[in-house]
């Protein structure tokens, strides 16, 4: 008790060093609690974006069972092992018998509020889109945001031949190979999908190395490993 | 309706508040709209009329229920909210489904009018309100365009106007663009000849230049609105609009329309003669009424040439409708002798 | 202050006669930025219960500890080592409510609710009154978020917790689940909320005034 009116008498004239010593206690102890909370949670949030960024891989190259990064440097594609990202880089993808299969390749441009980051799916071998995957985007709920809600749109996407670029048509005018149908109310959306993937087609067709001359398979990092991390 | 070009002019300070408008000043509007409604019915047939039907319904029955009971005579008599009711079904889409014509009715009145304190509070018009709800709540549904139609499809329903309340329109015909959306998206002009008759897609009560001229004509003839705002609206689309396409360049993206397809093009000359120059929501002074004028003209182009919609009426008068307290403000005239 | 009230009625104030949300308009940035839908509304809910109770109870147990001339500023580390906390297990556990809560959930230090309630009534209470007032606040705060989330879900999806309600010939109300519909459903519930009350208080003052009549009468009758 005596203890405590001491402490209160204190509180009436605190001098700076006990304002100064106060504040470091708090600072000291809210920093190893947030120290270790990033340590606790460290480990499963990078799981998650790791696991994000395959199950995307997986879903844009079908007949795909363990992937690997590629970075592209001094005109080469090699393989990278850290967990950064970034623009030159893209994902190969192998089948269980680690036979190359195809690119998981990135884009990223603007939509019609905010960057959208676009992931697709692409046959070397025979020229084709497999599969489209949005990443981010912040397009208009219940508009734009069909570009990954909307399965016809997205479905156009596979099997989608590549030796032109590609353009969005109105909904319904669909008639060449090349041509995609744009969502009704999203035609914004869905021509910055469309330029985003040509963008990135023209950047990376030079840039991959003839049919059969891929890299090969080096790391395991297979499905079942993915679905377990 | 107040008179701003009286002969003799007295002004006394500081003359805010608008004297409260007659149901005689309502009745010269709803005259001047007559051939515009005519006009809608005759183009877009019986859709057009159930869908007028449905938005004044929604407005007038709104008005009445947020009306003290004592005062539900006199505030229905005004035929305001009726007024209202037909400025906003005649800013809608031929295939629209009738609940949505009759929430924006509803909306129109307790979003624009109710809310901010009745009549001749109000600082946005309800009607461009009302229409802007919709535009952002339901944008396919607003933006959807039926093709119009000759008197021999007059008894021919739109199946999409019959969707039960909140559920979507089943479209029967083909949509058509607007000559904005085919000026804008398509690079494609319309006959003059078209746009002035009104046989052209569009907003029920828009499409026909001719008789929306003469409506205006008459509320000017009758003094019932300020020929300043519509004589600054018209020069200014029209001269901005003949800058940027003689000042465009062969390879620019942007199809730059001529000032004459400016004027008779969508909203313009509706919402100029019967929203812009709402009393209660343009400004008061002859000054202001310029600025504003100049304002409306002014963004309507820019919002058509650059923005996002193909039109850009709604909100170009919204805009000026907000700036009107400010414009106001500092056009006041100066009291003699300080 | 608090010595006549029981715990009991600091926690019933603030669900409904004190909501920070309908009463005090406090902590109006989540309120209108995250309630697109009614998980992510009761997610950020979560979030700011967690942050209020644990920083009322620290708030009012060091209470004697803390100098008046840093108050503020022990306070906001307090909120903002509680946050952090939020922030890294949502993003732990919950990753996708995460990304579409963003930015939100950092900015709960910024929410004055939770700043208002550490000045104004943990700093100046005993623990156990000054937990239940964090329980009663930030379950009404939850309570809002909620309303305003089902609404805009409803009207703007057709569905709730994203369970279809109407079928797909349902058409959304675009506009609800966009900024300007934040605005409306909290201008509207606000404007249902007040009515409420000034019919209940015109309500009991008749009840009251019949009473008192009943109790005349029967004065003069004796």
């Amino acid at each position: 008790m005596t203890n405590l009116k001491e402490i209160s008498i204190q509180v009436q004239e605190p001098g700076s060093q006990r304002l100064i010593i106060s504040m470091a206690v708090a600072g000291f102890i809210s920093g190893i609690i947030i120290i270790s909370i990033y340590m606790l949670t460290f480990n499963t949030i990078k799981e998650n974006k790791a696991r994000e960024l395959r199950e995307a891989v997986f879903k844009v190259l079908p007949d795909v069972s363990s992937m690997q990064k590629l970075h592209f440097v001094d005109n080469k594609l090699l393989l990278v092992k850290s967990d950064g990202m970034d623009d030159d880089m893209i994902f190969a993808g192998y089948d269980t018998k680690g036979q190359f299969i195809g690119y998981a390749i990135q884009g990223k441009g603007p939509g019609f509020q905010d960057t959208i980051h676009v992931l697709y799916g692409y046959l070397s071998s025979n020229r084709t889109i497999t599969g489209m995957e949005i990443l981010d985007s912040r397009e208009t709920p219940g508009l734009g945001d069909k570009i990954f809600k909307d399965m016809a749109f997205v479905g156009e996407f596979m099997g989608l031949p590549m030796t032109k670029d590609i353009k969005a048509v109105k909904k319904g005018t669909k008639s060449q190979d090349n041509e995609i149908d744009s969502i009704t109310g999203a035609t914004i959306s869905s021509k910055a999908v469309v330029r985003i993937i040509n963008k990135a087609f023209n950047i990376w067709s030079p840039r991959l190395p003839q049919p059969g001359n891929e890299p090969a398979l080096e790391i395991e990092e297979t499905k079942k490993e993915a679905n377990n991390g | 309706m107040k008179n701003k070009d009286p002969k003799l002019l007295l002004q006394s300070a500081p003359l805010l508040h608008q004297e409260l408008t007659t149901p005689a000043a309502m009745k010269d509007v709803w005259i001047a709209l007559f051939p515009a409604t005519c006009a809608a019915l005759w183009f877009f047939g019986l859709s057009a009329l159930l869908i007028i039907i449905a938005s004044i319904a929604g407005a007038v029955l709104t008005e009445w229920v947020f009306t003290d009971k004592e005062k539900r005579r006199f505030a229905l008599s005004d035929t305001s909210a009726g007024l209202t009711g037909l400025l906003l079904g005649l800013t809608l889409p031929s295939g629209l489904p009738l609940w949505m014509a009759f929430l924006g009715g509803s909306v129109s009145i307790g979003l624009g009018k109710v809310i901010w304190g009745g009549l001749g509070a109000n600082i946005f018009n309800p009607a461009l309100l009302g229409r802007a709800f919709l535009l952002g709540t339901f944008p396919i549904a607003m933006t959807t365009w039926g093709p119009a139609g000759g008197p021999g499809e007059f008894f021919q329903i739109h199946s999409s106007n019959l969707a039960l309340p909140f559920m979507q329109g089943h479209y029967d015909a083909l949509s058509t663009a607007t000559p904005l959306g085919l000026m804008k998206f398509e690079h494609q002009g319309t006959e003059l000849v078209s746009l002035f008759m009104g046989n052209t897609a569009g907003s029920i009560g828009e499409t026909s230049s001719l008789f929306l001229l003469l409506g205006g004509l008459f509320l000017l003839i009758r003094r019932s609105i300020d020929w300043r705002i519509p004589v600054a609206i018209f020069s200014t689309a029209a001269l901005f609009s003949l800058i940027m396409l003689l000042t465009s360049s062969a390879e620019s993206t942007t199809s730059y329309p001529s000032p004459f397809f400016t004027l008779f093009s969508g909203g313009l000359l509706l919402g100029t003669f019967f929203m812009a120059t709402d009393p209660v929501t343009s400004p008061l002074t002859p000054k202001g009424c310029w600025i504003f004028g100049i304002g409306v003209g002014f963004l309507v182009v820019l919002i058509r040439l650059y923005g996002g919609l193909p039109e850009g009426m709604l909100y170009a008068i919204l805009l000026m409708n907000a700036a009107t307290p400010l414009i106001d403000r500092y056009t006041q005239p100066k009291i003699f002798g300080r | 202050m608090a010595t006549d009230t029981t715990a009991y009625e600091e926690m019933i104030k603030g669900l409904w006669r004190d909501n920070p949300v309908f009463v005090q308009v406090l902590g109006m940035c989540p309120m209108l930025a995250v309630t697109n839908s009614a998980i992510n509304a009761v997610v950020m809910g979560v979030a700011t219960f967690f942050v209020l109770v644990g920083s009322s109870f620290l708030v009012s147990s060091f209470k004697q500890w803390i100098p008046k001339q840093v108050r503020i500023s022990l306070y906001i580390i307090i909120i903002a080592t509680f946050v952090t906390v939020v922030d890294y297990s949502l993003l732990a556990m919950l990753p996708a409510i995460h990304k579409e809560l963003g930015a939100f959930i950092p900015l709960i230090v910024a929410n004055c609710m939770i700043l208002g309630r550490q000045e104004a009534f943990a700093s100046k209470h005993n623990v156990k009154y000054a937990v239940m007032d964090a329980v009663g606040m930030s379950g009404g705060f939850m309570i809002a978020l909620f309303a305003l989330g089902s609404v805009r879900e409803i009207l703007g999806v057709g569905a709730l917790f994203g369970v279809d309600l109407f079928g797909s010939n349902f058409e959304p109300w675009v506009i609800m689940i966009l900024p300007p519909g934040g605005f409306l459903t909290l201008g509207l519930l606000l404007l249902f909320f007040n009515w409420f009350t000034e019919r209940r208080k015109q309500f009991l003052g008749k009840v009251a005034e019949a009473d008192r009549a009943a109790v005349l009468g029967v004065d003069k009758n004796g």
